[in-house]
């Protein structure tokens, strides 16, 4: 398979009421995207364990994105605040592992943002490209 | 008398309304006259001084509206009349033709697509184009076509017709009429908000200019769903602009075209917008040109303070400036600078007006058709003690129709107008409201059978994604018994299909694919319900706003992934298991803290809808501060309103007072807190389903400030009342605004202490008009329809001088910069009068022990500042008056009202239902750490001492048990616990797990299955 034509694996974590809502209006707004992503919705982000983020990379994902509300705008108070906490500490054994810190990323976005999360998904599949296969990627899955 | 009540006008005031009533046993028409609810708040990209993003936090209501069982949304609907009188009124409505089948249409759009007439899209202030048959935004509720009749070319020419061609489930329908119907109501709440003034009618502004636009344009160039996508761009030449200027006050504050109200808004609107516009495009360059900046709210002065410092925005004090339009057709804006004096102009690339709040025409048409008294602006009239009772008895009104205001204080006042007609019913509640009604949930069997739904959506998703394809992929998944395609999925039709085929297959899991669970998983999961299955067993795959919608050019990947995100949907719904609410039951009385005008008043409203109410207040008497009040805004007597509230709480017998009396002790949650009372000595034990926390502010005592306290002569604002009320007279008096406030130690405004000074400066001009009177500001912050009060001080004579510096106190004189003149000016005074704001009182102790928070100023917080202002985080708490931050009588009033309307949401349930989604502790693995105690925002888990025996030892534990009364689902819990013993459930670990498995054995690894798949298409 060539390099042009390979297309990454993304799975991207989404909270109902923000980032999962910036996806939808990606959709109404029709913002057009590579077919990269995956999307796994949770409630809020600080349902994110950090487990599903390895279990992910370990099934092959070639890059993870956790996403929530922006900071003070979470529908159950401060779930956000412990993802970034939480996000810290997988940052370090993401580092630690020795993957590209292009393949974990973290965004707030709004429901209404949209642009936003398609320029997101545009960018990081474009970044993951240039990087190809995840190191973690399990034998026969492409 | 009649259980239901008539909501007039669909804005973010008419919703709050209309949901509270409904929650609290109503029957509720919502009338709006446009196509979809959601007003002018729709409209907004963000809300000040959050800068949260405004659909966001509309849309759930706007669902929550569109999907309550006893709430009738009569959309696209004038109200003609109003007669009758309390307890049984009489609506006429007009339902307008929409052209459009409500019932069958599904909102897919492809009428819309097909459309070739193209008209200016009120939605964007006319900056864009819509189709003749439009849905008017993306959130719009209900979800259905309507046909603008004057554009259409089929209903104008009768040429055309596609959009009938096109329709799918042939909702279009040409021959469509208005209909008048009659509603019998029992009260009526107007919520008909306010138009936008228009700019054209004041030439010197230049909005003839492509570039001049109104603040709401502005607003929509930059929201993400606007017509250039939020890039701010000038509507002459689509360039983007270097330097834009605000101009305040357009259709405000100005006697000349009868517009003599503040708009309340614009200051911050202004503000706001600046600073999206700063974080869009930093190179931008924003001028403000105000008469006051008027940030009086909470939080505002903050705001007003970080578009400043951090956003570099230019406020520049002057009159609104004049527009110049030169030959080459550039604008620039000529004023006089008050802070110089000088006579300045200046080039802009764009010039934005912000537009007042003009009483909306509906207002007006209805006072006049129904006999409703309006006041001296055109709004509705009512009176400074019941700002949301109306001439007519058992007619209420809320939110700008009564008078400009921001979203907040709308939404409280929404709540008012509800607690209030809910009151009058009270002996009705129930009696009109349907409970949806299901079969008994079928028993589930051990091997997961799951139903696939692939929805076509019209040619939404069919025409990118094939969807036969993906319908023969999804038999071959593992536990899948059946799978078909459908047209439309969420079409009524459809939903009898898919209970047939769970009734034929015996499914026992649902997984529909088409489009986003955040709008149509409550339809589907009622469905399943209705089918007897259990709602938590279904799943929605968003193969619309995720796939087909985003991947339009690539039909064979869109297809792929769309498979893929079948496959996740179905490996996460095979792990589903039952879950239920659970109904606990609940206590139906209320605990009020404070006996001030806020506290009274909501002990009387939850007495008056029929809920015992124990009303506790720390001094000897009930009257908090207003007993210190003299005089009221509008010449009033406080006593007379103190004394008739004092009257009624001591006279209703289903409240009981307590004085001298505090609360030391509640645990509890939602529906059950018990609590101890400490009142004169005794210890008294009290019960409560909801607590409202009314407990007031305190004044500043200016200490060291300004001689305060050194010399006699000078006294605070407090103490003059209290003189001007003992008939004491004033001569010679200078005051001096903002002290104390709006500083380094203290940001906010103090919000009413503009409008005490003005009041004062009045009653000692009336008294004596001999008397100076100078009153030395920062900003006269004398908003909304209190300007009035400000341009009647200034007509008798009192002196109002803008200081930037401190004034200077001397013994028998004040010194003050003037600013304009340049030099020193010497006031000999009397009296000083210091205006103090309010401060926090000892909020710290109801704060631990309810675990409510304060913000950094010691006031409560509440829980959303723009929708939620009277409630707290924490369920069943909630909050009114200065206690949230400083306000004046009528908005602690309205509050008040307010907080017992939300509390009566709570009382008059017979139990309460709890989350179905909550998490769940595993007690074998929990090693009571605690921290799911510390991370839970809601006080969901608490540590048990718990008896454990392992091998016949036993000794004592600490375990973790979560409340699911308590618990919202978040799952942050789960994801904390260091063992796993927390199972976030409908997102368990496991579930998210098989999600993540199908993914990695997306498309081509998969094994095909055969053989077992009993699949009919
Ligand atoms: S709900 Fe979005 S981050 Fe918590």
């Amino acid at each position: 398979m060539s390099a042009e034509a390979w297309e990454p694996k993304i799975v991207a974590f989404c909270c109902n009421w923000c980032s999962y809502g910036g996806a939808d209006s990606a959709g109404m707004g029709r913002f057009q995207q590579p077919p990269s992503t995956r999307i796994i919705r949770v409630m809020c982000s600080g349902r994110i364990d950090p487990l599903h983020v390895f279990n992910a990379f370990l099934e092959g994902a070639d890059a993870v994105l956790v996403t929530g509300c922006h900071i003070g705008d979470c529908h159950y108070v401060n779930g956000n605040d412990k993802t970034k906490i939480k996000y810290k500490f997988l940052e370090s054994v993401v580092r630690e592992l020795g993957i590209e810190k292009e393949r974990l990323q973290l965004n707030w976005i709004s429901a209404s943002e949209g642009e936003k999360f398609a320029s997101f998904i545009r960018d990081v599949t474009e970044q993951i490209k240039k990087l190809g296969p995840s190191p973690l990627k399990p034998e026969g899955v492409s | 008398m009649k259980g239901s009540v008539a909501v007039v006008g669909g804005g973010i005031a008419g919703i709050q309304a209309a949901l509270d009533l409904a929650d609290s046993g109503f029957k509720t028409y919502l009338i709006e006259s446009r196509p979809s609810i959601g007003g002018v708040m729709s409209q907004l990209d963000k809300t000040f001084p959050t800068n949260d993003c405004a659909m966001c936090i509309l849309s759930p209501k706007l669902v929550e509206i569109g999907r309550h069982p006893n709430i009738e949304l009569l959309s696209y609907s004038d109200v003609k009349s109003i007669s009758g009188e309390a307890g049984d009124f009489k609506v006429k409505v007009v339902k307008k033709a929409r052209y459009v089948d409500e019932a069958k249409c599904t909102g897919c759009g492809s009428c819309t697509e097909k459309c070739p007439s193209k008209v200016l899209d009120e939605y964007n202030a006319g900056m864009s184009k819509r189709k003749s048959i439009y849905i008017p935004f993306a959130q719009a509720i209900p979800r259905v076509a309507t046909i603008d009749a004057a554009h259409c070319l089929y209903l104008t020419k009768g040429k055309c017709g596609v959009c009938k061609k096109v329709c799918g489930p042939k909702a279009v329908d040409y021959e469509m009429k208005d209909k008048e119907i009659e509603l019998d109501v029992g009260s009526v709440i107007l919520a008909t908000g306010f138009k936008p003034f228009d700019p054209s009618l004041l030439k010197q502004y230049r909005f003839d200019h492509p570039d001049v636009i109104t603040s709401l344009q502005f607003e929509r160039l930059l929201s993400a769903s606007g017509p250039t996508q939020g890039h701010v761009t000038r509507q002459s030449d689509g360039k983007v602009p270097k330097r834009i200027a605000f101009i305040q006050c357009v259709g405000s504050r100005n006697p000349r075209i009868d517009r003599k109200h503040c708009s309340s808004v614009c200051c911050m609107y202004a503000t706001k917008e600046s600073i999206i516009a700063k974080e869009h495009d930093p190179e931008l360059d924003i001028t403000i040109f105000h008469i006051d900046i008027r940030a009086f709210g909470k939080n505002f002065e903050e705001f007003y303070n970080r578009a400043q410092e951090e956003y570099g925005i230019r406020y520049i004090n002057s009159r609104p400036p004049e527009t110049i339009v030169d030959a080459r057709n550039n604008l620039s804006l000529r004023y006089e600078d008050f802070d110089s004096g000088e006579l300045k102009t200046e080039a802009f690339d764009m010039v934005i007006l912000s537009i007042g709040l003009d009483p909306s025409d509906s207002t007006r048409d209805l006072a006049q058709s129904s006999g409703i008294a309006l006041d001296d602006f055109g709004n509705i009239a009512t009176g400074i003690e019941k700002p949301v009772e109306t001439s007519i008895s058992g007619v209420y009104v809320c939110g700008a129709a009564q008078g400009p205001k921001d979203i907040p204080d709308t939404v409280a006042q929404a709540s008012a107008a509800a607690a209030k007609a809910a009151a009058l019913l009270s002996k009705e509640r129930g009696t009109m409201i349907k409970e949806r009604e299901f079969p008994d949930e079928k028993p589930l069997l051990p091997e997961p059978r799951i139903g696939v739904f692939v929805c076509h959506c019209g040619i939404n998703i069919g025409s990118v994604v094939n969807v036969p394809d993906v319908v023969e992929y999804a038999k071959t998944l593992p536990d899948v018994a059946y799978a078909r395609e459908m047209l439309y999925a969420c079409s009524s039709d459809s939903q009898v299909t898919i209970k047939d085929a769970i009734e034929k297959n015996n499914l026992n899991r649902v997984v529909v694919a088409s489009c986003t669970p955040r709008t149509h998983e409550p339809l589907f999961q009622n469905t399943c319900r209705e089918a007897g299955l259990n709602p938590y067993l279904f799943e929605l795959a968003n193969i619309r706003e995720h796939c087909s919608w985003v991947h339009m050019k690539e039909k064979e990947k869109a297809t792929e992934k769309a498979k893929g995100i079948v496959q996740m949907a179905v490996a996460k719904s095979a792990l589903f298991q039952p879950l239920y609410k659970q109904k606990v039951p609940l206590i139906n009385k209320a605990l009020v803290l404070g006996g001030g005008v806020a506290g009274m008043t909501a002990a009387l409203d939850i007495a008056d809808n029929g809920y015992e109410v124990t009303l506790i207040e720390k001094e000897k008497e009930l009257g908090g501060m207003l007993k210190h009040t003299t005089e009221l805004y509008d010449g009033k007597k406080p006593s007379d309103v103190l004394d008739v509230l004092t009257c009624r709480v001591y006279e209703n017998n289903r409240i009981r007072v307590l004085n001298e009396a505090r609360l030391t002790k509640v645990e509890g949650y939602l529906g059950n807190f018990k609590g101890i009372i400490l009142s004169k000595g005794e210890e008294v034990p009290v019960d409560f389903g909801a607590a409202v926390v009314a407990t007031g502010a305190r004044n500043f005592e200016p200490v060291g400030l300004f001689n305060y306290g050194k010399d006699a002569h000078v006294i605070t604002q407090a103490q003059l009342e209290r003189m001007l009320g003992e008939g004491i007279s004033a001569n010679n008096t200078t005051m001096i605004q903002c002290v104390g406030a709006r500083n380094k130690d203290r940001e906010y405004c103090g919000r009413t202490c503009c409008i005490d000074a003005v009041k004062n400066a009045v009653r000692i001009k009336r008294a004596n008009s001999k008397s100076s009177v100078y009153v030395l500001y920062r900003d006269m912050r004398t908003y909304g329809v209190m300007e009035r009060l400000y341009e009647d001080a200034r007509e008798l004579g009192v002196i109002f001088i803008k200081y930037t510096r401190d004034p200077e106190v001397q013994y028998g004189s004040v010194v003050v910069h003037d600013s304009m003149l340049n030099e020193d000016i010497e006031i000999a005074s009397d009296l000083v009068v210091l205006s103090t704001p309010l401060v926090a009182g000892e909020n710290e102790v109801i704060n631990q022990l309810f675990k409510i928070p304060l913000d950094k100023n010691g006031f409560f917080l509440e829980a959303h500042p723009k929708l939620r202002p009277v409630d707290f985080a924490t369920d069943g708490v909630f909050l009114c008056g200065s206690a949230q931050a400083p306000k004046l009588m009528s908005e602690a009033i309205s509050q008040a009202s307010a907080a017992a309307s939300r509390a009566c949401t709570i009382l008059s349930r017979e139990f309460i239902e709890t989350e179905g989604a909550v998490s769940v502790v595993d007690e074998a693995r929990c090693i009571g750490c605690g921290t799911c105690v510390a991370v839970c925002p809601y006080n969901a888990p608490s540590l048990q001492e718990v008896t454990v025996t392992s091998e016949e030892v036993s000794y004592i534990a600490k375990k973790s048990r979560i409340n699911p009364a308590a618990c919202k689902g978040c799952g942050s819990c789960a994801a904390a616990c260091p063992v796993g013993a927390i199972t976030a459930q409908h997102f368990s670990s496991k579930e998210i797990g098989e999600a993540i498995d199908a993914f990695n054995k997306d498309i081509g690894l998969i094994e095909p299955k055969t053989g077992t798949v009993e699949a009919v298409v």
